[in-house]
C-alpha cells in the first residue's frame, strides 16, 4: 500500500488543536461563548491607556501571559501630544493582527509553507464626519484597503484563496464589514 | 391499516425509492400531501428549468426522459415527467394524505395522517428541502408598505409591486430572478454572500457534463472533507435555457444590476449592506478558476477562453428602503419536521443521519443535499441513494425479523 505524506509544515500553529476545538465546540455550544474585555483609564487631554488582560471563555474566566497596555492619542497635526497610535488606527492594526493569524492557520490547515507575509493597511477616511464639519459625511472609514505580501511554497491562486479563506473567518474583518449593536452606559 | 414500508413524499426522491421497494418485492405505500410532484407544481415560478440537462436526469428504471438530451425541462414537464414515472410502475402512492406524526412502537413505526394511521416496520422520509423559507428575522422590520416574496412564492415579475426591487441572495434562485426581473425592465439591486460561481458550458460542454465526468458529483459523505459546509452550499449559479448562457454577477451587473453585499441589517429606513462583497466575488472566482483548472487537466488541453473576473462594483453600504417596492427573498429554504421525534432532530432542526440512516433503527431519509453523495439532491442523485438505502432497509427487515 502506498501512502502520499503531506508536505511536513510548520508555520507554529496548532492546527490540530484548532480542529479539535471546532468539533468540540460544534457539541457544546456553551463552551463556545467567549467575553473579551478591555479596561481604559483617560490620562488627560485626548491620551488614554486601555489595558487588556482578563477575558471569559470554555466556561471560565481567564488571563493572558500578561497584560497589554495599549496607548490611544491623537497626532501633533490634531494639536494633541501623540503619546501613541489615534483609535482608528489601532483598529488597522486589529484588522492587519486578525487576517495575518487567519492567514498562517489556514496555510498550515492546507499545507503550506509560509516564509514572509507582510500587509500594509489603509483606511480612507474624511475627518469632516468627526469634526461635525459635514452632517452628511460619516464618522467612519470611507473603505479600508490591505494589500499583502506574502512568500510561501504555492502557487499565486492558492495564496490568493488563502488570503480570501482567511477574510471568511476573521472576527475583525466581520466586526469591520457587518454592523454590530453598541451600548455604551454610566454606571 | 397495515404496510412493511411507509414513504413519506410523492417527488422524485419518493418514487425512486417507492421504485426500488417495488422491485425488491417489498409492501409499501408513498403517502403525497397534495399529488405526485406537488412542490413543482406550486413552488416555482413560471420561467423555471432545470439547472441539470435531460441526459443527466435518470431515474431507476428509467434512464432516457427522452427531449433534447441537451435541454433544460422546465417545471411543468418536470410535473409530467414525474406524473408518467409513477403510472409506469404503478407506484403506490396515496394523494391528499398529510403525515401528521411518526412514532416508533414496539415492532415499528405508527404513521398517523390526516387520513388514519399507518402501522409499518420502516419509513422512508422523502420530503424534500422545502419545508418553509429561510427568511432572515430583519424581515420583521421592514416597512408595511413594502411587498416581500420568498423564491418559493415568486412567480413572474409582473406579480411583483411596480418598482424597484431588492433581491437578496445570489444562488440559482436570486440570480435568475434578478436577471428576469431586470429583463422586465426593472431596476434591480441584489445583495450578494457566499456564491458559487460557474459557466454554464466549458470547453463546449455543459459544466454538469464536466462535474459528472470528473467524478465531482459522485463525491461520498464520508470521504469529503468538510461534510457540514458540503451541505449547507448555496446552489451553483445557473439557468437552464435553451441558448445555454451563463448567468453569473458579472452579465447581471453589466445588464445594470446593481450588486452589493450581504443584507446586514435595518436602520431608521435604510438598508445596511456587509462591506465584505469584495471577499465572496474574489473567493467564487478563485473557485471557479481552481474547477477550471481540474477540467484542462483532466483533458489535457491548453488554456481556453475563460469568464473574465467579476468587476467590483462602486461599494453601496447603505441604501434608502423607501426606493423600493418589493424586496424578494432568495435565502433558500429548509425542510421541517413537525411530524417527527424532536429527539432524531439537531439544534437547527435538520435531521441527524448517517448517509441517510437515522439513528432509530427503520428510519431513513433521502432527498437532502449530500445525503450520500454531491448529486444526492438531483433528480440524477435520488435514485443511487434509493438503491442504497433500499439496500440496507431489506438488511434491517431481516434482522428485526431475526430477532423478532
Amino acid at each position: 500500500m502506498s501512502t502520499v505524506e503531506s508536505p511536513v509544515v510548520d508555520n507554529g500553529v496548532n492546527v490540530e488543536a484548532l480542529l479539535g476545538a471546532r468539533q468540540a465546540l460544534a457539541e457544546a455550544p456553551e463552551a463556545a461563548q467567549f467575553r473579551w474585555r478591555a479596561r481604559c483609564e483617560w490620562v488627560n487631554g485626548t491620551h488614554s491607556r486601555t489595558t487588556v488582560h482578563d477575558f471569559f471563555g470554555l466556561g471560565a474566566e481567564h488571563t493572558h501571559t500578561s497584560p497589554t497596555v495599549i496607548e490611544g492619542d491623537h497626532p501633533e497635526v490634531f494639536a494633541s501630544e501623540d503619546h501613541g497610535p489615534t483609535p482608528t488606527e489601532t483598529v488597522l492594526a486589529a484588522l492587519a493582527g486578525c487576517l495575518t493569524a487567519g492567514i498562517a492557520a489556514v496555510a498550515t490547515n492546507r499545507g503550506i509553507q509560509l516564509r514572509s507575509v507582510s500587509a500594509v493597511v489603509e483606511a480612507d477616511h474624511d475627518i469632516r464626519g468627526i469634526l461635525g464639519a459635514d452632517p452628511d459625511v460619516r464618522n467612519g472609514f470611507d473603505g479600508v484597503r490591505v494589500r499583502y505580501e506574502i512568500d510561501a511554497d504555492a502557487d499565486r491562486a492558492a495564496v490568493e484563496a488563502l488570503v480570501a479563506q482567511s477574510q471568511k473567518r476573521s472576527a475583525v474583518f466581520d466586526i469591520l464589514t457587518n454592523p454590530t449593536a453598541v451600548t455604551v452606559e454610566v454606571a | 391499516m397495515r404496510t412493511t414500508v411507509v414513504v413519506i413524499g410523492g417527488g422524485q426522491a419518493g418514487l425512486a425509492m417507492s421504485w426500488w421497494l417495488d422491485r425488491t418485492g417489498v409492501d409499501h405505500v408513498v403517502l403525497e400531501r397534495g399529488v405526485v410532484g406537488q412542490s413543482w407544481r406550486e413552488r416555482r415560478w413560471h420561467s423555471l428549468r432545470l439547472l441539470t440537462p435531460n441526459w443527466m436526469n435518470q431515474l431507476p428504471g428509467l434512464y432516457d426522459i427522452g427531449g433534447d438530451p441537451d435541454d433544460y425541462l422546465g417545471a411543468t414537464e418536470v410535473v409530467g415527467l414525474l406524473d408518467g414515472y409513477a403510472r409506469a410502475f404503478g407506484a403506490p402512492v396515496l394523494p391528499h394524505t398529510t403525515v401528521v406524526g411518526v412514532r416508533q412502537t414496539a415492532s415499528g413505526f405508527r404513521v398517523d395522517t390526516d387520513g388514519g394511521s399507518w402501522r409499518c416496520r420502516a419509513v422512508v422520509v422523502a420530503t424534500g428541502t422545502e419545508g418553509a423559507s429561510r427568511v432572515p428575522a430583519l424581515a420583521a422590520e421592514l416597512g408595511g408598505d413594502l411587498q416581500q416574496v420568498t423564491a418559493l412564492g415568486y412567480r413572474e415579475p409582473g406579480r411583483v409591486a411596480p418598482g424597484a426591487v431588492l433581491v437578496v441572495g445570489a444562488s440559482a434562485s436570486g440570480v435568475q430572478i434578478a436577471d428576469e426581473l431586470r429583463r422586465a425592465g426593472r431596476s434591480v439591486t441584489l445583495a450578494v454572500g457566499d456564491h458559487v460561481r460557474v459557466p454554464r458550458t466549458y470547453r463546449g460542454r455543459d459544466i454538469y457534463r464536466w462535474l459528472d465526468e470528473l467524478g465531482v458529483l459522485d463525491e461520498r459523505y464520508d470521504e469529503v472533507e468538510d461534510l457540514v459546509r458540503a451541505r449547507r452550499l448555496p446552489s451553483l449559479q445557473l439557468v437552464g435555457s435553451p441558448q445555454r448562457r451563463s448567468l453569473d454577477l458579472a452579465t447581471l451587473s453589466a445588464g445594470g444590476v446593481q450588486l452589493t453585499g450581504r443584507l446586514v441589517g435595518i436602520d431608521r429606513g435604510r438598508a445596511l449592506f456587509s462591506g465584505s462583497l469584495a471577499n465572496f466575488l474574489k473567493a467564487a472566482d478563485l473557485k471557479q478558476a481552481r474547477l477550471l483548472d481540474r477540467i484542462d487537466e483532466h483533458v489535457g488541453g491548453g488554456p481556453v477562453h475563460r469568464p473574465e473576473p467579476t468587476p467590483l462594483p462602486p461599494p453601496v453600504t447603505e441604501l434608502e428602503l423607501a426606493r423600493f417596492s418589493a424586496v424578494v427573498w432568495a435565502t433558500g429554504h429548509q425542510p421541517r419536521y413537525p411530524w417527527l421525534d424532536p429527539a432524531l432532530l439537531d439544534r437547527r432542526g435538520a435531521i441527524r443521519h448517517d448517509g441517510g440512516v437515522l439513528g432509530a433503527p427503520g428510519l431513513y431519509v433521502l432527498g437532502l443535499p449530500f445525503t450520500r453523495r454531491r448529486r444526492s439532491n438531483l433528480i440524477a442523485g435520488v435514485g443511487p441513494d434509493a438503491e442504497a438505502l433500499c439496500a440496507h432497509l431489506v438488511g434491517h427487515l431481516g434482522r428485526a425479523r431475526s430477532a423478532a
